[in-house]
């Protein structure tokens, strides 16, 4: 399939091009921002001689571009750096902090994603009848709702009233996987109220698009379920627009979880990432925003593939 | 401490000694006043402690960026870390006054400039070496470097000479100070072996905790220390977990997951009260918001303009709506009851009539532009409305520009010629003078120059009459009360939040929030 490896070479160059100007971007955003990190690790107790103690030691004197180059340099070389605040290896502390949030978007995802096709299917089903209409209600509300009152709400019943689930999702290392879940309970269904909505409207409006083809009415004609209609006959017709948006929202819940990170304190990225921002230490923003950048482009990347793969017209095109 | 003292203050808990036989014969040992009745409490305390149990205690102000190096603590989780694996010399006494920790005896020359602390013996690291005075030094030395970064860098600059002498550090100053080792005290200076120039970062010390997990920002597990010399630390776990979410960290602790929770916001400590399980604790401090003005820009260089801000401020409105009576009101001046030598003043009220006096001699015309953000103090962008309205009634027109949370500090505070701030305050109030009101202060955020002010400075600070510091200390607030370029609105409380589940909360414990962040220590699992 070489017109299909062709695509994906081109696919992955472009990938690291924009990388690399999303880490300038970055760099220069962070560099505009007012005061430098020696500032904010001392704040209001900042005096001349200390600030310029911690500048001179963390390297800050050295103009700006050649600190740029001198990251990317070590960035070639696979060394994400040491973090300016702390001293810390930035690739072994982003490494646990990923995986946290690795792993709290892989439960969301895996319960959203199927339950939000599988809502799209049935409001299809039951189109223009209550089903349909209670869950596009229902689904619309919780994503025009912003996700931090959605989790103030979950946590004040379900967590403070009922006392069903941690409102604090503090995992670690010496928690056992069921643990781990419970844990994370509230946080997993907050965003799985955030991202429902989108996936499930799309479902069903591509659905229906092909709804109208002749090919479902002959299947009509022939006599099938109406579900079997839908299962094996439109979905796989649909499935291009819906794998674009399922990808999408499940780069939506590695890198947009920021607030619900907080929310709910749990140890992932967005947390770290907020903390550095806010002290400018730029080498670990860059290594956050190279992460985030790269799931969104590899995300999409496959999405791209996947309705390549799935259309047999781009499959082989004449 | 001695075993015999340690006896006695069993004797007068049993009713068997009188209490001032107690004190007599303690003094008799060289114990202060202080001390001995610190003992003594601590003697009635050790009847009701209970060993063992997890402590939760949830805090804010942690950072995936902080370092356990104590020479970079910035934030409370930091300072309360610092607590449970190291200790300093001295420390503040519940009541006030200082007590004795790794400093087993504390004395000075005749004109204060000579001070010599005897470094209690048998206590060990917790990597087995034993403490000496060598580490003291050079726990000093690396927080008074020339390179140094430490947060706890001002204070140690009138330092000329330091030096070990078999058990004893020797501190020698340039000028007298009588306040010398409330310095001790700074949650900066916790000694470390060799002063921590090895590994600064290893959070080695004396503590009554050794931390088991770190990390950073996020969580810590200590446990007790099995070879604490004192009588700290009942639990023998402690979990810390750092929720910066105001909401989120009242919702853990109502929903039993905390045991504990620091900085608990005013407007929602009321309804966290009525709880059945849940103690709400509130801990009149040192710490206080500001509406700062520089005395040197114009147009605040006129002092009737300044005093037209100061009557124009309706503190009791404030302190309502702002801090929801959690707290006191100020009288422009930084020093409140919770300073040892304080004295009271004539309490300056909102008057608008006086204000619009003062505004038209000031010959002032056109609005006056204050700056403030949300993170300057809790509500200041509110606060700065109140004030808005209480000046107009005065006819004065105050502009107010939102600046952003991101670089205030560096940006705005001690830049600006008028802005809101925050002083988390100071044990003493020559430190609290000498921190922002003294003529060469690096952070004399209302840039007061006044020569009389900074000789009663230095007076007070090597007069070790108690009456005659306490005399200057009123002369001096009386000064920037009504010259400065402070206006202080109000004081606040700490306010912590407990549960059923421990006990052992002391009430007005000096310091900082959670009874100076030693709760955790000093409280216990109830059962």
């Amino acid at each position: 399939m070489p017109l299909f490896l062709k695509l994906l070479v081109q696919r992955i160059a472009l990938g690291l091009l924009l990388l690399l100007l999303v880490s300038m971007l970055i760099f220069w955003g962070t560099n505009i921002l007012p005061g430098d990190v020696a500032q904010s690790i001392l704040g209001q107790s900042a005096t001349p001689e200390a600030l310029a103690n911690i500048r001179a030691e963390l390297g800050l004197n050295e103009p700006a571009l050649s600190r740029y180059f001198d990251w990317l340099g070590g960035l070639v070389q696979g060394d994400l750096g040491t973090a300016l605040t702390s001293g810390k290896d930035i690739a072994s502390s982003l490494g646990s902090r990923l995986k946290n949030t690795l792993f709290l978007a892989f439960w969301a995802a895996v319960i959203a994603v199927p339950l939000a096709i599988f809502l799209g299917l049935l409001a299809v089903r039951y189109r223009e009848r209550w089903p349909d209409k209670l869950i596009s209600a229902v689904t619309l509300a919780s994503i025009s709702v912003p996700e931090f009152l959605i989790g103030y709400i979950l946590m004040y019943f379900v967590g403070v009233k009922l006392g069903w689930a941690p409102t604090v999702s503090m995992i670690h290392d010496g928690l056992s996987l069921g643990q781990k879940l419970n844990a994370i309970a509230l946080p997993v269904a907050v965003l799985t109220m955030v991202v429902l909505a989108h996936m499930m409207r799309m479902t069903r409006a591509a659905i229906l698009n092909v709804m109208q083809s002749a090919y479902i009415e002959t299947a009509e004609l022939k006599g099938l379920t109406m579900f079997t209609i839908i299962w094996r006959h439109a979905l796989p017709n649909s499935i291009a627009p819906i794998v674009n948006v399922v990808m999408i929202n499940l780069a939506y819940l590695v890198v947009g979880v920021v607030v619900v990170e907080v929310v709910f304190t749990y140890p992932g990225m967005g947390q770290y990432l907020v903390d550095h921002v806010s002290k400018r230490d730029v080498p670990v923003v860059q290594a956050c925003g190279l992460i985030f950048a790269a799931v969104y482009i590899v995300l999409n990347m496959v999405a791209d593939i996947v309705s390549i793969l799935a259309n047999p017209r781009l499959r082989h095109p004449k | 401490m001695s075993k015999e003292l340690e006896y006695l203050s069993k004797r007068v808990v049993a009713r068997k000694l009188s209490r001032r036989h107690f004190m007599g014969r303690a003094a008799a040992l060289g114990l202060t006043a202080t001390g001995a009745s610190t003992m003594l409490s601590s003697a009635v305390y050790a009847q009701g402690p209970v060993k063992g149990g997890t402590i939760r205690v949830g805090v804010p102000g942690g950072s995936t960026t902080d370092s356990l190096d104590p020479a970079t603590t910035t934030n409370q989780t930091g300072t309360m870390i610092n607590r449970f694996w190291g200790e300093p010399l001295v420390e503040l006494a519940p009541e006030g006054g200082l007590e004795n920790r790794l400093a087993e005896e504390v004395s000075a020359s005749a004109d204060a400039k000579v001070w010599t602390f005897k470094i209690r013996s048998g206590v060990n690291f917790s990597n087995g070496k034993p403490l000496t005075a060598d580490d003291v030094l050079a726990t000093m030395e690396r927080h008074a470097g020339e390179d140094t970064k430490s947060g706890a860098l001002g204070i140690m600059r009138g330092i000329k000479n330091m030096r070990a002498e078999g058990d004893k550090f020797i501190v020698e100053l340039d000028t007298a100070n009588a306040d010398l080792p409330y310095l001790m005290t700074d949650y900066h200076l916790m000694i470390q072996p060799n002063g921590g120039k090895d590994d600064p970062a290893a959070a080695i010390g004396t503590g009554p905790y050794i931390l088991k997990e770190v990390d950073m920002g996020v969580r810590f597990v200590v446990e007790k220390n099995p070879d604490y010399w004192g009588d700290l630390g009942h639990a023998d776990t402690v979990e810390v977990v750092v929720i910066n979410d105001n909401t989120a960290r009242m919702a853990a602790i109502q929903s039993g997951q905390l045991d504990m929770v620091g900085r608990v916001p005013p407007r929602t400590a009321g309804l966290v009260a009525r709880a059945p399980n849940i103690n709400v604790h509130s801990t009149p401090g040192p710490g206080h918001y500001v509406f700062i003005a520089h005395c040197n820009t114009a147009p605040f260089d006129n002092n009737d303009l300044r005093l037209a801000l100061k009557y124009g401020m309706d503190r009791e409105e404030m302190l309502e709506k702002i801090l929801f009576g959690y707290g006191s009101i100020g009288n422009d001046t930084p020093i409140n009851s919770s300073y040892p030598l304080f004295t009271e003043m004539e309490q300056r009220t909102y008057d608008p009539d006086k204000a619009k006096f003062h505004f038209e001699k000031s010959g002032h015309e056109g609005p006056i532009l204050l700056r403030t953000s949300d993170n300057s103090f809790p509500g200041a962008p509110d606060a700065s409305a109140l004030y808005q309205q209480s000046l107009a009634k005065a006819g004065i027109d105050l502009e107010i520009k939102r600046e952003p949370n991101d670089g205030y500090w560096s940006e705005v505070w001690n830049a600006k010629p008028f802005s809101t701030s925050y002083w988390s305050g100071r044990p003493t109030q020559d430190q609290m003078y000498s921190t922002a009101y003294l003529s060469t202060a690096d952070w004399n955020d209302t840039r007061f120059f006044n020569d009389q002010f900074d000789q009663m400075l230095l007076a007070a600070r090597a007069e070790l009459d108690e009456t005659k510091r306490a005399q200057i200390y009123g002369d001096m607030g009386a000064l920037v009360h009504d010259e400065g370029g402070l206006i202080c609105p109000m004081f606040n409380d700490f306010i912590d939040c407990t549960t059923n589940r421990l006990a052992g909360w002391v009430d007005n414990h000096k310091g900082h929030d959670l009874m100076n962040f030693y709760a955790p220590m000093k409280m216990w699992v109830a059962g």
